[in-house]
């Protein structure tokens, strides 16, 4: 299966896919340390996003998700890839930071329509 | 995007320092990724990032003060993790106490007047009506631009500072006049006149307008005149915690939106919302998960305790302690401003435990035992079991000091009344 995207950060990527089936904000949703899903009433509460290519069709909002976000990437827990299903900075911005910090940093992709689901294994070829 | 020769010079080194070259990369990556064509200058700044969220972004603020960054525009700080004035009040363990002091101290060596507080408005910070700033924090994001007509964005960790650093913001989103106008009408002209002036009607309204207008701009229509500063702020705080509002025009209120048709611009809304009595109960109710029995606590001062709610706090107590902890968090602006007034004392004397440069549910001060703790805050309402593990219960400040002095939940129900 091939598809296109728009590129917010370049990077190579490849491995399994978790869609977020529920919006979820980063601040308060996602432990910084441990990078498991710990929102109350998530349905996937108890999953963790490391090394997932983590496929978000909609985002909220706190914007301290982005220092969560620099935080799983320091911590080396972040998923591996992001994949966005709307035009936000707040994710991407952790990356950026990271990218700054010299520490690793992942690629962030943009879609309109987000073909994928949790467990397809999937390879992002962006470098 | 369209930058300035300054811009461009910055970003590759040209002009500046490390650090302003840091932040203007993220300032106009954040645009890129934004779509924004072009920066806008701005007046001022607030900056969240100053809150522990983990070592990293401690790590980040010290590399930019290393590539001597300096913040080249007024700039407030939000809470802290700490309470300087009273270091022990806070648990939060070492290390992670060390790094949040180290990201407090790295905001006041990069120029950020240390303000440590969520309501800067109350503390000199009052942007003119048309003004474009960049402020993050969502209560004070949804008092600048409601309130005071300026113009903000909800900036958050990073892009904060960077804005402030670089004296400007991505244009987009509420910095530009089209996306500012009001699609949906919020009609209250229909809920008892004595109910629309109440304390408490604020918060609850806010948390009502925060779940039915999230993202899209509205206009109240049928707020009566006068409104003051505190109700105006827990309205805004009650709306910015329940949804991810950052501008509600007020009719008569915010400076663009002196009539409902203003707001509009002349235009048909999308939508007409009218708002219920039965909707307001139900939105109170929301707010608290338990009716009767013991507290644990009162917590205030979300946003930051006023001088003003110090006085009614005074006022409604008429010097009978408290038989449980009643957390006031303030800022340091109100605590000088007590002091002035030799309320401080008092205050202390019921039995008030001052937070200050903090809040209680940002940091660990409440007990680690769960319980039931008492607010007239829509947002601490909100906040409370996730962050803290307390159960909140939701009154006016009257059934708060009542209650704070008895020990058990006490409600005067007839502030409600839909006569």
């Amino acid at each position: 299966m091939s598809w296109q995207a728009e590129v917010l950060f370049e990077g190579t990527a490849s491995g399994e896919v978790l869609r977020l089936d529920q919006a979820i904000s980063f601040w308060g949703g996602v432990n910084p340390a441990t990078s498991e899903i710990v929102l109350a009433g998530h349905p996937q509460k108890g999953l963790y996003v490391e090394d997932r290519i983590l496929v978000i069709p909609q985002l909220v909002g706190s914007s301290s998700s982005s220092a969560v976000m620099l935080e799983l990437i320091y911590k080396q827990k972040s998923p591996s890839a992001l994949v966005l299903g709307g035009r936000d900075a707040i994710l991407p911005i952790g990356v950026l930071v990271a990218r700054q910090m010299q520490w690793l940093t992942i690629p962030v992709l943009l879609m309109d329509e987000l073909p994928f689901n949790t467990g397809d294994h999937i390879s992002i070829p962006t470098g | 995007m369209n930058l300035t020769d300054l811009e461009k010079s910055i970003l590759c080194g040209d002009t500046g320092t490390a650090g302003e070259r840091m932040a203007m990369e993220i300032v106009t990556e954040a645009g890129r990724m934004l779509g924004a064509e072009q920066l806008v200058e701005i007046e001022s700044s607030h900056i969240d990032g100053c809150l522990y969220h983990g070592d990293s972004g401690a790590l980040f603020c010290e590399k930019l003060v290393e590539g001597k960054a300096r913040v080249s525009v007024p700039t407030t700080t939000n809470v802290g993790a700490l309470n300087l004035m009273d270091p022990r009040q806070c648990r939060l363990p070492e290390p992670q106490r060390k790094m949040a002091l180290r990201l407090m101290v790295a905001h006041t060596r990069m120029g950020c007047a240390p303000s440590w507080t969520c309501a800067p408005y109350q503390a000199g910070a009052r942007p003119a009506a048309g003004s474009q700033i960049a402020w993050g924090e969502s209560n004070a994001v949804a008092f600048a631009n409601t309130v005071l007509g300026a113009r903000t964005n909800r900036y958050g960790d990073f892009l904060d500072i960077a804005c402030a650093i670089t004296g400007r913001a991505p244009y987009y989103g509420l910095h530009k006049s089209e996306n500012r106008v009001a699609t949906l009408v919020i009609d209250i002209s229909g809920l008892p006149d004595t109910l629309v002036r109440q304390d408490a009607f604020f918060p609850v309204l806010g948390s009502l307008i925060g779940r039915l207008a999230g993202e899209t701009v509205c206009v109240v229509d049928g707020l009566p005149g006068g409104a003051t500063d505190d109700q105006l702020k827990s309205l805004c705080a009650g709306a910015a915690a329940t949804g991810a509002v950052g501008l509600v025009h007020i009719a008569g209120v915010t400076p663009e939106a002196q009539t409902v048709d203003m707001a509009l611009a002349g235009r048909p809304p999308a939508k007409v919302i009218r708002i219920s009595h039965e909707m307001i109960i139900e939105s109170r109710n929301q707010l608290s998960a338990a009716v009767s029995g013991s507290i644990d606590s009162v917590a205030l001062g979300s946003p930051h305790f006023s001088i003003d709610e110090c006085r009614q706090l005074l006022a409604l107590a008429q010097q009978r302690r408290f038989s449980v902890p009643v957390y006031v968090c303030l800022g340091r602006h109100t605590i000088e401003a007590l002091e002035n007034e030799n309320l401080l004392q008092a205050m202390k004397t019921l039995g008030v435990v001052f937070v200050v440069d903090t809040c209680v549910v940002v940091t660990p001060i409440l007990p680690d035992e769960p319980g039931v703790m008492m607010t007239n805050s829509a947002k601490f309402a909100h906040y409370a079991s996730g962050n803290t593990g307390h159960q909140p219960v939701f009154g006016t400040l009257a059934d708060c000091v009542a209650s704070a002095q008895s020990g058990h939940i006490q409600w005067n129900q007839s502030v409600w009344s839909a006569q």
